[in-house]
């Protein structure tokens, strides 16, 4: 007793330490017609199950309590009844057959992907999920931005700690939207709550599903299926839009591309490249190669002292353009502009006391890019 | 915990245990064996628990403060198998090496050196498992799913060790299987029917059959692993035809069926308890035997609702969830039976039975979010979030933990010799039912507002509840301290029992001098 | 049920233990092995460990047997044990049979399910967008990824050698048949050439197979690593041919005790063991001569 207590007294005087948590119970109802739908199933459920339990421990308690042996109880013959037999068996079927009716009517609607507004192909990545617009020519990543400092404790975590990104996922709301999951490396799986859409994206395979927001908001979610060392760090978020905002948002996107393009014509000097390569680096190299260039061997190799690194630049840059297939160094060739690779390899081969000296024009990518 | 079984080995025949390390190595007897069995299993809760342990302060503020997250993915993985085929599988393997063969009314298991070799892999394959943990690049950080191409192409060199190790455990499980099932096959005493077995070895029969029938899928999946790693095949690679989600099918195929194989025997731990305590006989014996039955079959056809997520073509899906609400009418039968049993019988509440109350409670609560997960539309919102955490803790710790322990205290003065200290068993039941009820509740609700499982690090939106849910882990892993001091209690101190020490028990166990002879029953009693 | 007889307890035996730990040498020997081969390391410690567990389970199984052995001639075994043991070895053969079951299973979504998908047909065809250039067959010749996986020029042909096989298996289990009615029938010379027979059987059966193997990697690219169809077919023949592996060895310990006259008309487990083992693979050859080679 003295323990619990004591427990409790230590969890009270830890509390106060933990801002923005909420006492949420229950699942949310969401935006989209499905999720309401599923969160009347799930209350259905959820109240025949207390009903159950009500009836199921209540019988119990009661004989519990009645038919003990201080209280002078003798025990009955009573051992088998063919009647209640039946009817414990029958009871449960009927129950479990009221159940399946609106299950099978909110799995019959969550199939049906036919006939959709919107096409986006979401491909999972190690730990970053890209999106892209089917017919449109707009394909981009979202990485996690929450900084490392509130992830290492050392300054105060955000509202939306571990769920904001770089580049949500911008959509319009009353529109139907199917979505294309795969992979590239293992199983991810893409899951937004309030939406209540979760499937697997596998690698090699394509799994369709779809949604239709009613309401404008950011919803926010996380990759569902263990995918290695930083599963629990590739948010989602879904920012639902009308339908004018989001044909804003689209050529807005559009012009973006076009001053990256012409980035790469310009002049980089080293000194620029290197500055630049290394938020590049952190940003999209350091979950596995590490801040400090020493990654984590075996898995993940060091940049620093790496004889690719050190090499000839035309390795280097294979390596990072293309990939490693089978592991999980992905190619950077399309999720990064020219600019950026050229940064990146630039700093990769000056930095942590790799001196090579050289640089790599965002040019030379372009060609790269051109098909070179 | 046998060792006062030799005092009183008169029989003349039969020879009495060996002096000194090789009783225990070279043993062909079933009692040393069990109790072998037993120990490792304790020792291996209390590994598990420690990662657990581990897990939990990690988990008990948001932000990464203790361990790295590759480390985190090594203890979760490393706290399920080592729980699963280290603590709970070892366990009902040692319960029915002690109580078969007495309760059936035989000298022996039917196969003596074949049980002592399925009890040594045991200890090897853990070495091999958990020195995985020290190698270069850590131990299997993959969950203990382990799903390819996370196990394979991403996988820590490691996993061929791990691999091997699975392989090793496999061949253990299935050489203790068949040595069950051919000792309730053929070393009935003269009279006892299969229909006037004890319920424990009903349970057992079933789990020995469903052992046997899915452990060497296991082994077939854990073999493509190996091949796909080494030897470039393409089972679960999409570029040579193959499927990640063929590994997810043939996994589960062993998967569902093992957890099955986790709660039949306490099942009929619980079974053997309620009747005792009630002082009356097992409501609906028959009906009982058939549910179990019934639940063995139907898990051979439910395995996929652990996949309603992977995008299964739409018959299929309809398919799972139809056949595993099914399993909720077998199961509650039995649930109905044992609360008939106690109903209008002469209840005392010793430890066992405080236990069995727990188990029924506790595991019916597990088993309704079980039938919720099942419902494939909500399935996708409940799926791989800490409400599948709490649903299979609420089966697993109250389920098969607390039918262990109610078999513990049960048979313990049959076992020792010696009766344990009530009030402080009490306590251990009381503290461990606070404490899990603590961890593992609000589970429900974190999974429900949207935590998922396998992170180590969560938005703070969940930071209570976890607080919560680690302490009550802690105030749950330390009450164990205290069986352990109730079992070290009875050896050394404990009063003597007697041959009967529960007023309503029944069975052949209990025919038995105190403690049991080390050859249960040389001759075979006869059974009208 | 019950003989008057005692049901016969087992002395205390370290051959269990020497049992576990030379599992143990073995299989973290072929870890070691594999480990180093992948990782591209010349050290020789996983062929050395490997080869030193495959000397313990060979001591282990000259022990334990010979120990079994002993006992059986001393008379000790009742006929109670010997249900038992046939009981034993009847599950354990069903755990073979679902050993083989998973890989069956296997084949099976492959060829239903994952290979058509890939190529756009069935439920899940969407995932062709991701392949565009393959096409189902089967055998499966060109993978969905070529680069990655290499083409099979062609597959083993089943009437050839796999047909000469099917009738060398069958032919085995009808003497293996043979032999056991003559040793019920008590004459040891026909059990012997029966024997005989059935090993040479049995030997000529792996021979082949491994002619077939060294075709398949040489002249065929089949190998392994070209996609699943290899991977399917080693998997299923390759453990298949270790079973008969398993199986040949068996008849020859078993061959050895009937020249030393270890069984009787009326008891000889070991014997019916063996057979029932040799029969159960033959079984399965026959499904995969069907499912793997001609359909
Ligand atoms: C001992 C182990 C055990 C047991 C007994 C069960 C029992 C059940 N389990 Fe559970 N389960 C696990 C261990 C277990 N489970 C584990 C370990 C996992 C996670 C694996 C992982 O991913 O790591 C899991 C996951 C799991 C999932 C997948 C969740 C997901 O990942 O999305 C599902 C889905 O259907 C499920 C369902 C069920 C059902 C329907 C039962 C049924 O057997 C329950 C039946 C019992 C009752 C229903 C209660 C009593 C009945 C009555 C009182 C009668 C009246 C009731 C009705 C009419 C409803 N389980
Ligand atoms: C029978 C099986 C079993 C048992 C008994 C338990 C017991 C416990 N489990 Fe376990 N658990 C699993 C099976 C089991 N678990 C499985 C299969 C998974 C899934 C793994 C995966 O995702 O792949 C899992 C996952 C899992 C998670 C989720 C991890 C994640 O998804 O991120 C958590 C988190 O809280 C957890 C907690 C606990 C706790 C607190 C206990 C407690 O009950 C433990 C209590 C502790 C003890 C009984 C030991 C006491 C020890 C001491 C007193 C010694 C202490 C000494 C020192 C530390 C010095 N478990
Ligand atoms: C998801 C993890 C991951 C990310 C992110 C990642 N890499 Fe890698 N990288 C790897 C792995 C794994 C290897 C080793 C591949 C192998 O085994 O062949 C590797 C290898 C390399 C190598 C070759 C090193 C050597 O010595 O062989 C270079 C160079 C490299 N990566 C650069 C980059 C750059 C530049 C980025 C970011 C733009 C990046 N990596 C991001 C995982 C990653
Ligand atoms: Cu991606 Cu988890
Ligand atoms: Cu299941």
């Amino acid at each position: 007793m003295f323990k619990k207590v004591a427990v409790f007294g230590l969890f009270l005087a830890l509390v106060p330490t933990v801002a923005f948590s909420d006492w949420q119970l229950n699942l949310n109802r969401g935006v989209t017609d499905t999720s309401i739908a599923v969160y009347d199933l799930h209350m259905l459920v959820l109240y025949i199950c207390v009903a159950i339990s009500v009836v199921v421990f209540g019988v119990m308690f009661w004989s519990i309590y009645h038919h003990r042996k201080s209280k002078g109880f003798e025990s009955h013959e009573f051992h088998d009844s063919t009647a209640l037999e039946i009817l414990w068996t029958i009871v449960p079927t009927i129950i479990l057959i009221v159940i399946l009716f609106p299950a099978t009517k909110a799995l019959i609607n969550s199939y049906d992907t036919e006939e959709s507004d919107i096409d986006i192909q979401i491909t999972g990545y190690q730990w970053k999920w890209r999106y892209k617009y089917i017919g449109e020519d707009l394909d981009f990543f979202s990485v996690l931005t929450t900084p490392t400092d509130e992830i290492r404790n050392k300054s105060e975590k955000n509202e939306n700690y571990l769920l904001e990104v770089d580049k949500p996922l911008v959509v319009p709301i009353n529109k139907k939207i199917r979505f294309l999951l795969t992979s590239n490396d293992v199983i991810h799986a893409w899951w937004v709550p309030d939406l209540a859409v979760k499937k697997d994206a596998i690698p090699g395979f394509i799994n369709e599903d779809w949604t239709r927001i009613n309401e404008v908001g950011i919803y926010r979610g996380q990759c569902a299926e263990l995918c290695g060392k930083d599963h629990g760090f590739m948010p989602i978020v879904v920012k639902a839009v009308t339908q004018e905002d989001y044909v804003i948002w689209l050529a807005e996107q559009k012009a973006l591309k076009e001053i990256e393009a012409a980035a790469s014509q310009a002049d980089w000097s080293m000194e620029a490249l290197l500055v630049k390569g290394e938020g590049v680096y952190i940003k999209n190299c350091a979950a596995c190669h590490q801040p400090n260039g020493m990654g984590i061997p075996p898995v993940f190799p060091a940049i620093k002292g790496s004889p690719i690194a050190l090499g000839p630049i035309g390795t280097h840059l294979a390596t990072v353009f293309e990939g490693r297939p089978g592991t999980a160094m992905a190619g950077f060739g399309e999720q990064l502009s020219s600019v950026d690779i050229a940064a990146v390899i630039t700093y990769q081969r000056n930095a942590w006391g790799n001196e090579v000296g050289d640089m790599l024009s965002p040019t030379d990518v372009d060609k790269l890019k051109g098909g070179e | 915990m046998s060792t006062q079984a030799a005092d009183i080995d008169h029989g003349d025949h039969d020879h009495g245990p060996a002096k000194g390390i090789t009783r225990w190595l070279y043993s062909t007897n079933h009692k040393d064996i069990g109790t072998m069995y037993l120990i490792f299993s304790l020792v291996m809760l209390f590994i598990g628990g420690s990662m657990a342990f581990v897990i939990r302060a990690e988990l008990f503020q948001p932000g990464l403060q203790l361990i790295e997250p590759e480390f985190f993915n090594q203890m979760i993985t490393m706290h399920g198998l080592i729980m699963v085929f280290g603590a709970v599988m070892p366990a009902f393997v040692g319960l029915a090496n002690w109580m078969i063969p007495m309760m059936i009314g035989a000298p022996d298991m039917a196969l003596p050196r074949l049980n002592n070799l399925s009890f040594w892999i045991l200890p090897f394959a853990f070495a091999l498992m958990m020195s995985t943990l020290f190698m270069d690049g850590g131990g299997p950080n993959f969950g203990w799913t382990f799903y390819a191409p996370l196990s394979t192409t991403y996988a820590p060199p490691s996993v061929t060790f791990f691999i091997f190790a699975i392989h090793l455990l496999g061949a253990s499980s299935i050489m203790g299987a068949i040595n069950v099932i051919v000792t309730i096959m053929n070393m009935r005493a003269p009279g006892m029917t299969y229909f006037k077995m004890p319920m424990f070895c009903w349970t057992w029969l079933i789990t020995a059959f469903l052992l046997i029938a899915v452990m060497p899928v296991l082994a077939g999946v854990v073999t493509m692993m190996l091949m796909d790693i080494h030897f470039a095949t393409a089972f679960f690679d999409a570029g040579g035809g193959g499927d990640p989600v063929l590994f997810q099918h043939v996994f589960w195929f062993f998967g569902h069926p093992e957890v099955y194989i986790m709660i039949l025997p306490s099942f009929g731990v619980v079974s053997q308890v309620i009747p005792t305590f009630s002082r009356k006989k097992l409501f609906g014996y028959h009906s009982m035997v058939y549910a179990i039955i019934a639940i063995a079959v139907l898990s051979f056809v439910v395995w996929a609702h652990h996949m309603f997520t992977v995008g299964m073509p739409f018959v299929g899906e309809l398919f799972f969830m139809y056949t595993t609400m099914l399993i909720a009418i077998p199961t509650g039968v039995k649930i109905f039976n044992w609360i008939s049993t106690m109903f209008r019988g002469s209840m005392t509440f010793e430890t066992p039975m405080l236990y069995s109350i727990g188990f029924v409670v506790l595991f019916t609560i597990g088993g309704l979010s079980g039938i919720m997960l099942a419902l494939a539309p909500v399935d996708m919102v409940y799926q791989d979030t800490y409400f599948v955490v709490a649903h299979f803790h609420y089966v697993l710790v109250p389920g098969a933990i607390f039918g262990i322990f109610a078999a513990v205290y049960y048979w313990l003065p049959k076992w020792t010799g010696k009766m344990y200290d009530e009030g402080l068993a009490k306590l251990h039941f009381w503290v461990s039912f606070i404490g899990l009820n603590l961890t593992f509740f609000p589970m429900h609700f974190v999974g429900l507002a949207g935590m998922p499982r396998r992170i180590p690090d969560y938005p703070l939106q969940f930071a209570d509840f976890n607080m919560i849910v680690s302490i009550g882990a802690f105030m749950f892993g330390t009450s164990q301290l205290i069986f352990v001091y109730v079992l070290i209690k009875t050896l050394r101190k404990g009063e003597p029992a007697e041959q009967l020490p529960w007023e309503g028990a029944e069975g052949l166990e209990w025919t038995l001098p105190t403690p049991a002879p080390y050859h249960s029953f040389p001759t075979p009693p006869t059974v009208e | 049920m019950s003989t008057e007889q005692q049901y016969y307890i087992p002395e205390p035996s370290k051959w269990p233990l020497v049992a576990a730990a030379s599992m143990f040498v073995t299989l973290t020997g072929l870890g070691l092995l594999l480990f180093n081969m992948t990782a591209g390391n010349d050290s020789m410690s996983g062929q050395l460990m490997f080869g030193l567990g495959l000397v313990g389970m060979a001591y282990m199984f000259f022990g334990w047997f010979g120990k079994v052995i002993e006992e059986s001639m001393g008379g000790l075994y009742s006929n109670q044990l010997s249900v038992s043991f046939r009981k034993g070895m009847s599950w354990f053969i069903f755990s073979e049979v679902m050993f083989f079951a998973a890989f069956f299973g296997v084949l099976f979504y492959v060829r239903l399910f994952s290979v058509p998908w890939l190529s756009g047909e069935g439920a899940k065809g969407i995932a062709h967008m991701l392949w565009p250039d393959f096409s189902a067959t089967w055998p499966l010749l060109t993978n969905p990824s070529p680069e990655q996986f290499g083409s099979p020029k062609a597959v083993i042909d089943p009437w050839h050698i796999p047909l000469i096989n099917t009738f060398l298996l069958v032919t085995s289990s009808v003497t293996l048949t043979l032999a056991h009615h003559a040793l019920k029938a008590g004459k040891r010379s026909l059990t012997k050439i029966y024997m005989a027979i059935t090993m040479l059987l049995g030997f000529t059966f792996l021979a082949l197979q491994i002619y077939e193997y060294i075709e398949a990697y040489q002249h065929l690219n089949l190998t392994l690593s070209t996609g699943i169809y290899g991977s399917t077919f080693f998997m299923l023949t390759g453990f298949h041919g270790a079973h008969v592996t398993i199986g040949c060895i068996m008849l020859t310990t078993v061959f050895i005790r009937i020249l030393k006259g270890h069984f009787t008309a009326d008891d000889h487990f070991a014997f019916e063991a063996s057979a029932w083992y040799w029969h159960f693979v033959d079984v399965v050859w026959l499904m995969l001569f069907m499912l793997v080679y001609v359909f």
